[in-house]
């Protein structure tokens, strides 16, 4: 092959930016390459939301039906039925909805985020960009649906004549937890889903049984003296028990801060994400030949 | 000279493919735990799975400058689109290495990304954003845009109900006016009227010599590649058969796809009073040959056999392009002719024909009735032009210098 004779002269100065493609080199530049792509990632989002309800007749009711009716059945079921204590004073409806929008958020971005690269597929085989985008923004998008949830709240307090502590400012550090809770696995699965489409039926799956292994209906301190505090332990390795804990310590002010479920908590949550973040980073560079 | 734009060195591209099956293409879960366990014989799990390794891309090198308009051609499978899809970054190669002094954009298939559900201003922005540009760029050209894909009563119409040539057209404008340093353009031009194919073909001839961008242009149509690009390569099976400029590289594709189908068409019937029994294409020496040089003249020998005493008979020489349009045909004078062997040969010393990959066909007629009509030759006339050099020919006719001008000053 020929060799360019001005091969020693120096770079120029606005010599455009040389990009090199080897086996194992995408890796070189990818944090860099996923801060440039946040246009992308933002519109991704916004194409999710705005077509989200496009062609329904209930619209944006379908994100306020399915928490506040699950809400009314869990009352109506762990209240009445089995005569599970609420925190404090609150009443029992506020606590499973507090519970509920946590869950909610994760339950959805971890659904959203374990298919969004299959559903993708098109641009995947098309188009390159990093493809943690895509999970990413599928998260994104649940988020909408958790601000239309703090509004049912908002009226289920004003219902209840129940005011919210002071603590309900740092609310956000808590949503952060569970967009990262659902992070990690949503990122492990989307990429073994794009291999093996098996996982496309373990999601719902894990959404529904996660559903009663979080204290979503039921406080956590009602488990703890039903199982004891060494199951205790091994059941608050859930990242979402110290979620949900922290979320209703937030909004009803009535129990302890949840210390050991928190801490637990982001004890998974770090693992996960490091795991799903691994996981997803090595498949990566194959999806568009395997999806 | 600067170092080039695209720099592709001992590419290649393995996929593993299955035999097995066939109807599921990927893996299930099961698939991978049950091999787990057969790992000891892992030695023919391969054949037993009936695994074979497919080489898509082998060892391929090549070189693009600045400003370069490249084709690339080559059958279905020869590897183009791995080609593409590994410069545009969306899969490894196994081996090798290419270096890319530039943005890239790619359009393979346009529309990539489009939402059926979102309108077609919406769709602008997430077209544009997937492509690569930013919010703002796509603002300042949004006019420009629209007007260019000529769908500006349909903006706020879901592109769902789009027909399927405005929704091209659309996708298109937005790939267009993208402004990566280098471009890859992978068949877009499959759609589209007439009209819009030529505004494509423009648009990027202007992207690449006025805005000095680099292009890389793939498709079947060999006439658009013939018009938009400078040099070519050919691939096939995976290597590069040729590469250089773009009519050599199209004649060597074209004999290469005409050996594939050794058949040229024929409309023979069988026990006709008279067939070609010899036909040789020369210079005008006597010299056989398949290709000539613009300006060179050249003859086509023919034996004729008669059998049956025929009282107007007439052979001609047709030529077509490699669009399929029919340049010239010469016949005969309509004549008598009795049984035996006759000797025809057609000259053409003063028509010029431009550089291009021509079919010649023969045929013999009687009294306006066909006897035979043959593909004979592929003729390649290449653009060397010790002849007509007084001219530049790019974007010339067919046919060079057919009048005869005569001038006379009149003042």
């Amino acid at each position: 092959m020929l060799k360019p004779s001005g091969k020693a002269i120096p770079k120029t100065l606005n010599q455009p930016e040389e990009i090199i493609i080897e086996r194992g080199r995408a890796a070189r530049h990818y944090w860099m390459d996923l801060w440039r792509y946040r246009e992308l990632f933002a519109i991704l989002a916004w194409r999710d939301i705005s077509v989200r309800y496009k062609q329904t007749v209930l619209g944006v009711l379908w994100a306020i039906l399915p928490p506040f009716l699950t809400m009314i059945i869990m009352t109506v079921i762990f209240a009445k039925v089995a005569g599970l204590p609420s925190q404090g004073s609150a009443p029992y409806a506020i606590m499973v909805f507090a519970g509920m929008l946590p869950w909610q958020l994760f339950a959805n971005a971890l659904g959203s985020s374990g298919n969004s690269l299959v559903g993708n597929a098109h641009l995947i085989s098309k188009v390159y960009f990093p493809r943690l985008i895509v999970p990413g923004a599928a998260i994104a998008v649940s988020l909408v649906d958790f601000v239309i949830s703090l509004a049912i709240l908002a009226v289920l307090l004003a219902w209840y004549q129940f005011l919210p502590s002071l603590q309900i400012l740092s609310l956000p550090f808590f949503l952060v937890l569970a967009l990262l809770a659902a992070l990690g696995p949503g990122l492990l699965l989307t990429a073994l889903n794009v291999t093996y489409r098996d996982f496309r039926f373990i999601v719902p799956f894990i959404t529904q049984l996660g559903l009663y292994l979080s204290p979503v209906g039921f406080s956590a301190e009602v488990v703890r003296e039903k199982i004891g505090g060494t199951f205790y332990l091994l059941y608050a390795l859930n990242p979402m028990v110290g979620v949900i804990e922290g979320f209703r310590w937030c909004i009803l002010g009535q129990s302890p801060f949840p210390t050991l479920e928190l801490g637990l908590s982001l004890v998974t949550t770090t693992l996960f994400l490091w795991i799903g973040i691994r996981v997803f980073r090595s498949t990566e560079k194959n999806f568009a030949d395997i999806i | 000279m600067s170092s080039p734009i695209i720099q592709v060195e001992n590419l290649c591209k393995d996929y593993v493919i299955s035999h097995q099956g066939g109807t599921e293409n990927y893996q299930t879960l099961r698939d991978t735990v049950s091999s787990w366990f057969k790992k000891s014989k892992i030695k023919n799990h391969a054949s037993s799975r009936g695994l074979e390794i497919f080489h898509a891309l082998k060892d391929v090198s090549f070189e693009v400058q600045q400003g370069e308009v490249l084709g690339i051609i080559g059958r279905n499978g020869a590897g183009k689109s791995t080609l593409l899809k590994i410069l545009s970054r969306i899969t490894e190669p196994t081996h090798g290495k290419v270096r890319l002094r530039g943005r890239v954009a790619s359009l393979l298939e346009v529309g990539t990304g489009f939402h059926g559900e979102l309108t077609g201003r919406e769709n602008i922005f997430l077209n544009g954003a997937i492509l690569g540009m930013t919010r703002a760029e796509i603002k300042k050209k949004f006019d420009e845009i629209v007007d260019f894909s000529g769908v500006e009563k349909f903006l706020d119409t879901p592109v769902k109900r789009y027909s399927s040539g405005m929704y091209v057209r659309l996708a298109f404008a937005v790939a267009a006016h993208l402004e990566p340093e280098i471009l890859i353009v992978d068949e877009v031009l499959a759609v589209g009227d007439q009209e819009f194919q030529k505004k494509c073909l423009g648009k990027m001839k202007d992207v690449s010599a006025s805005e000095g961008r680099t292009v890389l242009f793939v498709s079947h149509n060999l006439a658009a590649v013939r018009q938009l690009c400078g040099r070519a390569v050919l691939l096939s099976q995976g290597c590069i058969e040729k590469q250089g400029v773009v009519s050599e590289v199209l004649s060597q594709y074209s004999q290469q796809s005409q050996s594939a189908s050794n058949h040229p068409a024929t409309y023979a019937i069988k026990s006709q009073p008279a067939h070609v029994t010899r036909a040789v294409l020369e210079r005008i020496d006597n010299r056989p040959t398949l290709s000539l040089r613009v300006g060179e003249p050249w003859q086509v020998r023919l034996n004729i056999q008669i059998d049956q005493p025929l009282s107007a008979f007439v052979a001609s020489i047709g030529l077509v392009n490699h669009a399929d349009i029919p340049v010239q045909t010469s016949w005969s004078t309509p004549q008598e002719f009795d049984c035996g062997t006759y000797e025809f040969i057609f000259t053409q010393e003063h028509v010029f024909l431009a550089a291009d990959t021509y079919r010649v066909l023969l045929g013999l007629s009687n009294n306006g009735r066909t006897l035979e009509q043959k593909e004979y030759f592929t003729l390649e006339i290449i653009p060397d032009l010790p002849i007509i050099s007084c001219m530049a020919t790019s974007g010339c006719g067919l046919i060079l210098n057919p009048m005869t001008p005569t001038f006379r000053r009149i003042q």
